[in-house]
This record gives structure tokens, C-alpha cells and sequence, in this order.
């Protein structure tokens, strides 16, 4: 038998691999007794095992993707096992996407399925597109609480179990945690908010000339005062928009907490309120917790440990800002006397932050993008 | 184009999304989307169903869906898959192929076609040793068989074992035609210190069989173009690139070694118009991208990013069939000198043929560490390969060691 030159062969031995090998991604995260996932898997490997190019041109398009969304729903998940102990968790399809990967184009494909009760062990049988291409792996992401792993399946390792941790009311804790000090690191306006009051903390005004504080002490109970009363004002409402007690629509909050930012900058350089700033704090902290409360939503509170996730990440929020204040305070107070603070940084920085929050003020009131927050 | 990496963390809340995606590089990685109409073309078949290959390999799984364990129908359909398998250089067709040989697949003795087929797929995925075993079997029970003659020459040359494959050649002569079986020796001789006799020997028997199929032009012509670059001698090997070039058929390996070639010349300019139709093969991804950023073309950001998550992908799915490319690509594209010899060295454990030591060598030179490249400079030493670049390399590295 010679259908190929044997010669030509010699050189192929050391060069395999010019193309991606055929992957699909599959990511799951589990909770309490529901599994949700994301399958990607490549249109080519997809027209291969059930034929998507219907007018067999060559070209896959988005409208034969879509006449064969059920159909590549029915033969995906018929090849995806999900089982929690002895139980099958049936799946079932509820998004149809597309996406770019390094070597082509990908149906994406979110589903969902549910387990009779809170899943412990997951077990895993994949055996997608196994009889057709034994080279095919699937890459699986598994999410349970903060904990991720991953695996890949291929016909040697078609079913894998994943014994799930049993979070433990600490790490919920302590991951709702992060994400308040996350959020309050990356929500330029709670902070801008707090700065605009802070500012003016090193200084006392006389006759309506701003002079540096001679002492220390003064311009911390200051400071004290102002965040524990912003901190109890955003949880009282961070707390009740959370358990759903009171809802307001976002745009109106993401409005409000712009226009306090707007006018908290604007008292320090046209002062209206003196010395009670920590009444303004806590007037404008309640909208602030309303704010708070829209990030927490997004996050998904676990139902069964709504207290832990909620206080968590209240304190979370609180560590954040002790952080801010802490580096502020003792470089605002050395400074306090000088004119780079007075000037450029007192009535300098707060005439930037009214700008810059007017701008977020007229984009969410009119939902208009001017600049990214 | 998006990493696995870079969807997951996007699915954890929207917020965080649009922050994780701003801090990837900006337009590079994209989340799933719903496509603006359905005229929107999202994919390219790489085999047009036309065509007469997809005809034919059609009609074979069509035979063979309706009898599986008919091995002729079986063979025949892995045999066209390995050949699409290395003209587009897509390991999906290596799968293709082992999947209509399953019925057999795991036997331990299967009939004769099946072992040399089941071999020629397991070397594809790097599984040397299993090749080796089903070559053995097939050559004990046909001791005539030339296909299972020159792959045992192919892996041996791969693993350096040139004792073994000076052996294969020497079976292959008795069984195989005149042009192959010089082929054989010539490709031997002229990796071990024998350029100018091996380019004498295969230029003669290519010049009496000039009626060879073009596939088999293509190979001779890379190989004399090789052991010419072996004897310093560039133009000479420049004829030989081009004549391979126009011959009628793609060749991967052709192109890489002919980009390789005008890139070690300086003439990056050359090597985009060779390989902008192929950003699809990895390989020649690379050698473009190269290229790219030697002409600071700004098409070359693009291709290092895709290739770096091509990489990625490779990762996550465990294979290490990558790594010589790798080694490359961190050395040459990212500059990350360390992990690119960490990959040079893994690849050597591997594969040793002459760009195997070639790329140990670079990367133990950029680390200023000879003693990682041992394995190389003992190969260089061993076999007498003769090219003049892999030589200064070499002599630059003893030079640290003094």
C-alpha cells in the first residue's frame, strides 16, 4: 500500500500542532441547589457533527446559527451529565450568544439546571463530540462561592466528581468583605464624596477666611465625626434597600449621590454650611447607601446568610474608607498651612471634583455618556 | 478575540465586568454578543463542501456510517483525514482519523493497515514511544512495508537516534524506489555532518526522477535548500525555496522554513506577502508576526496578542506540543528570556532536531547560561551538524563558560 509518498512523511514527524486543537469552554458556578453555566463551543466542530451551513456555501452565518439554536442546544446538553449524589440535575438552554475566540467563532450557550437539593458533590459526565473526535477537550471552570477550579475532560476522563466545599459562614463573610473594599476603591464617587468633606477639616474659617487648625486634635474629631455619621447614615439605608424594605429607581440614586458630590465640593469653595458638616454627611450618606445596596444586589445575596453577606460587606465598605481617611489625614494636616493645599488643593481640588461630578450629574440624570466614572 | 480567562472573570457582576475588560488590552478581547443580522458571515470552512475532497471524504463517512468495521472504508477515511491533517496543519483531522479507526484503536495486535495508521497518529500527538511499538509489530510482520520503514526513520531522526534511523534507511532501500530511499539517507547524512555529499546524492536522484509528484518536489527541494544554508551557501538555497515555492501545492513546512530563511537574511519585508493568507496555522503566525515587528508594521500587536492567547489556550488544555514555538515567541515577541528557555529546555527533553537546539541554544545565550543548552552543545558536538549559525551560537556560549 503506498496512497501517500513515504519520503514526503519523514518531515511531518516533528511539526504537529499548526492549529488550536478543538476545545470547548465550559464554565459553571454552582449555588445552593442551582447550576448555572456558559458552554462555548467552536461553529466549526458544531457544523461538523451536525451540519450548520445550510445553504453549503462555505460560510457560517449568524441566521444559520440561529435556525439551529435548538438544535445544538439538544446535542450539547445531551452530552453534559450533571449529577448531585445520586440525582440528575436536568439542564436546559437560556441564551444564545456568539463569541471570538483566538482560533474563530464560538456559539455561546448559557444554561441553567437544578438539583433536587443543595448540591455537595457535582459530578461531571462530558462526552461532547467524543465519537467524532477523540482529540476534543473540554475545558471546564468551576465556580462555588470563591473558590474556582478547573478541569479538562476528554475520553480517558469523561466523568469527574467535584466535592464542593461547604462554605463556611467565615469565608462568606470575609468575601463579602472584599467586595466592599473593592467597591468603595473603585467608586470614585463615594470617595470624591468623603474628600469634599474632609478637605476643609485641617482648616477653621474666621470671618469667612479659611485658616489652618493649630492643633491636631480638633481636625480629627472633625474627621471622626463626619464618616461615623456618613458610615451609620449609608447602613441604615444600604441595610433596608438591601432586605428590600424601600427601593428606589437607580438612576435617581446614581443622580442624587452625583448632586452631593456636586454640592459638598462647592461648600468649601462658596461656603453655605459651616462646622456641620457631619449633618451633611449624614444627610447625603443615606443616598449613598442606597447606591451601596444596587452593588450588593448585582453581587447576589445568598439566601440563608443575607445577615453575614450584608454586614460583611458593610464593613467591607467601612475598612475602605478608614484606608482613604487615614492616608489623607496625616498629609492634609502637615500640609495644612501651605499654599499648594489652601489654594491649589482646597479650592483647586474642589472646584475639579464639582466638575467632574457635575458631568456624572448631567449623564445619569440624562442618561448621556460624556466621560467614564 | 477573549481567553477563557478573560470571559470568566466578565461573568461576575456587570460592574466588574466592564472594569476587567477595560484592563485587558483595549479591542482585543470582546464579550459574547448577539450578532446584528443574519446575513453576518461568522465562520469560514476551511474545506468548502464543494470541493472534491469534501465530496469524497463525505461519501467515506457516509460508507462508514453505515458499516462501521469495514477497515478498508476505515483506513481510507483516516488516510484522507492525515493528509488534510498536515496540508492545513488542523489537528482536528488527527482526531477525524482516530475516530474512524476506533474499532481497533485499542487493540493490541490490529490487522496491518490499522498499526501502521494507528502509529502515524500517535506520532502526531507527540506519543513517540506508542508509534514506536505499533512500527516494530508492523515491520516484524511486513518487513517490506515502506511506509512503516520511513516513519520509523522519521521519529528516530526527530529523537536523534541517527544509529537507528541510519538503520531505518537501510531497510527502506530494499523496499522503496530510488528517489525515497536516497531521500532517506540524504536527509540523514545532511543533518550529521555530511551536507555536501548528501546535496550531491539527493540532487542526482532528483534530477533522474524529475517526473516526482509535486509533493514530493516540495520536500526534496526544502531539504536541498537546507543542506545548502548548511554549507553557507544562501543563494543557492534561495533557488531552492523558490523553485519549492511555485510548486502547485501548499506546504506548511515549506513556508516556515523559507519565512525562517528570509528572516535570518534580514528581509522581513519578503515574508509578508508569504504569509498573510495564514494566520490561521500557528506556526506561521508566528514567523508573520516576526516579521511584523522587525518592520514595526502595526498589524504585529494584533498577532502577538492572538498568539498569546492561542498559547494560553494550550496551556489550559495541558499540551505541551507547543514548545519549541513557544520558546520563540517569548524570546523573540514578549522578551521574557526566562520562560522562554524554561520551554526551550522542556522542548528539548522532547524533540532534538537541529531548530530544537537551535532555539535551547538562543535562549541559553539570552540568559547568558550555557550549561542549560548542555544538551544541545552535546548534540552539535555528537552528530557534527554543520550549520554556520547554529555553530556561532554555540561558540558564543562555550565563550561564557570561559
Amino acid at each position: 500500500m503506498k496512497a501517500l509518498p513515504a519520503v514526503l512523511l519523514l518531515l511531518v514527524a516533528s511539526s504537529a500542532l499548526a492549529h488550536k486543537p478543538s476545545d470547548s469552554y465550559l464554565a459553571i458556578s454552582v449555588e445552593g441547589a442551582n447550576v448555572a453555566g456558559q458552554w462555548d463551543i467552536a461553529l466549526r466542530d458544531l457544523d461538523f457533527a451536525i451540519g450548520l451551513d445550510d445553504s453549503g456555501d462555505g460560510d457560517i452565518t449568524w441566521g444559520e446559527v440561529r435556525a439551529h439554536q435548538a438544535d445544538i442546544g439538544a446535542y450539547a446538553l445531551a452530552r453534559l451529565k450533571l449529577r448531585s449524589g445520586d440525582a440528575d440535575c436536568p439542564a436546559h438552554a437560556t441564551e444564545f450568544l456568539v463569541d471570538d475566540h483566538s482560533d474563530g467563532a464560538y456559539s455561546v450557550m448559557r444554561f441553567a439546571a437544578t438539583c433536587p437539593e443543595e448540591v455537595t458533590t457535582l459530578e461531571i459526565s462530558y462526552s461532547l463530540f467524543a465519537d467524532l473526535d477523540p482529540q476534543h477537550r473540554g475545558l471546564l471552570r468551576l465556580e462555588h462561592g470563591a473558590a474556582t477550579r478547573t478541569a479538562i475532560f476528554g475520553p480517558e476522563r469523561s466523568t469527574q466528581a467535584f466535592e464542593l466545599a461547604k462554605i463556611s459562614a467565615l469565608t462568606q463573610f470575609l468575601d463579602y468583605g472584599r467586595e466592599g473594599v473593592w467597591h468603595i476603591w473603585i467608586g470614585f464617587d463615594h470617595i470624591l464624596f468623603l474628600l469634599s468633606l474632609l478637605l476643609p477639616a485641617v482648616l477653621v474659617s474666621e470671618g469667612g477666611r479659611w485658616h489652618a487648625v493649630t492643633r491636631f486634635p480638633p481636625a480629627f474629631w472633625d474627621v471622626f465625626k463626619i464618616v461615623t455619621s456618613f458610615t451609620v447614615a449609608h447602613s441604615i439605608t444600604l441595610s433596608l434597600a438591601a432586605l428590600g424594605v424601600i427601593s428606589l429607581p437607580s438612576r435617581l440614586v446614581e443622580s442624587a449621590i452625583a448632586t452631593s458630590v456636586v454640592l459638598a465640593a462647592l461648600n468649601n469653595v462658596f461656603p453655605v454650611v459651616h462646622g456641620r458638616r457631619w449633618m451633611v454627611a449624614f444627610a447625603f450618606g443615606l443616598i449613598h447607601g442606597f447606591g451601596f445596596a444596587s452593588v450588593l444586589k448585582d453581587l447576589g445575596l445568598p439566601q440563608g446568610a443575607l445577615l453575614i453577606a450584608l454586614v460583611g460587606f458593610n464593613l467591607g465598605v467601612e475598612v475602605g474608607q478608614l484606608a482613604i481617611v487615614s492616608a489623607f489625614l496625616p498629609v492634609a494636616y502637615a500640609l495644612r498651612a501651605s499654599w499648594f493645599y489652601r489654594r491649589l488643593v482646597f479650592v483647586g481640588g474642589s472646584i475639579a471634583i464639582a466638575a467632574v461630578a457635575g458631568t456624572w450629574l448631567i449623564e445619569r440624570a440624562f442618561n448621556m455618556k460624556i466621560i467614564s466614572p | 478575540m477573549c481567553t477563557f480567562r478573560t470571559f470568566i472573570i466578565g461573568t461576575v457582576t456587570d460592574g466588574l465586568r466592564a472594569l476587567a475588560i477595560a484592563s485587558f488590552a483595549a479591542g482585543v478581547c470582546a464579550a459574547p454578543y448577539v450578532p446584528k443580522d443574519d446575513t453576518t458571515v461568522l465562520e469560514r470552512l476551511p474545506v468548502r463542501p464543494g470541493d472534491p475532497v469534501a465530496r469524497e471524504l463525505r461519501q467515506l463517512r457516509a460508507e462508514l456510517t453505515a458499516n462501521p468495521r469495514k477497515r478498508e472504508t476505515a483506513v481510507r477515511l483516516a488516510e484522507r483525514y492525515f493528509a488534510l491533517a498536515t496540508s492545513e496543519g488542523d489537528p482536528r483531522y488527527v482526531g477525524y482519523a482516530q475516530a474512524a479507526l476506533k474499532p481497533w484503536w485499542d487493540l493490541p495486535a490490529p490487522p496491518l493497515d490499522v498499526l501502521v495508521m494507528r502509529a502515524i497518529l500517535k506520532q502526531y500527538s507527540h506519543d513517540f514511544s506508542g508509534a514506536m511499538r505499533d512500527l516494530d509489530t508492523a515491520t516484524l510482520e511486513d518487513p517490506k512495508n515502506a511506509r512503516a520503514w520511513s516513519w520509523r526513520a522519521a521519529i528516530h531522526m526527530v529523537q536523534a537516534d541517527y544509529a537507528r534511523a541510519r538503520e531505518d534507511c537501510v531497510a527502506l532501500q530494499k523496499v522503496e524506489s530510488e528517489l525515497y530511499a536516497v531521500g532517506c539517507t540524504a536527509y540523514l547524512d545532511g543533518t550529521t555532518g555530511k551536507a555536501a555529499a548528501a546535496h550531491r546524492d539527493l540532487s542526482a536522484a532528483f534530477a533522474r526522477n524529475a517526473d516526482a509528484p509535486p509533493g514530493v518536489k516540495v520536500w526534496v527541494l526544502t531539504r536541498l535548500a537546507e543542506m545548502s544554508l548548511r554549507q553557507g551557501d544562501s543563494k543557492q538555497a534561495e533557488e531552492y525555496f523558490r523553485a519549492a515555492y511555485f510548486e502547485p501545492i501548499n506546504d506548511q513546512f515549506l513556508l516556515a522554513a523559507y519565512a525562517d530563511f528570509l528572516l535570518d537574511q534580514g528581509r522581513p519585508d519578503e515574508v509578508i506577502p508569504l504569509l498573510v493568507d495564514w494566520v490561521k496555522s500557528d506556526i506561521l503566525l508566528l514567523r508573520l508576526a516576526l516579521a511584523e515587528q522587525a518592520l514595526k508594521a502595526p498589524k504585529a500587536r494584533e498577532h502577538i496578542e492572538a498568539l498569546r492567547s492561542r498559547f494560553d489556550a494550550a496551556a489550559l488544555r495541558g499540551d505541551k506540543l507547543h514548545q519549541q514555538e513557544e520558546a520563540r515567541f517569548n524570546l523573540r515577541l514578549l522578551g521574557n528570556k526566562e520562560k522562554a528557555l524554561a520551554l526551550a529546555k522542556e522542548n528539548w527533553k522532547l524533540q532534538r532536531e537541529p531548530r530544537d537546539a537551535r532555539i535551547l541554544l538562543e535562549t541559553a545565550l539570552a540568559m547568558k547560561d550555557p550549561a542549560a543548552a548542555q544538551g544541545a552543545l552535546d548534540w552539535l558536538e555528537r552528530s557534527g551538524h554543520e550549520d554556520p549559525g547554529l555553530r556561532r551560537t554555540a561558540e558564543k556560549l562555550k565563550a561564557l563558560k570561559r
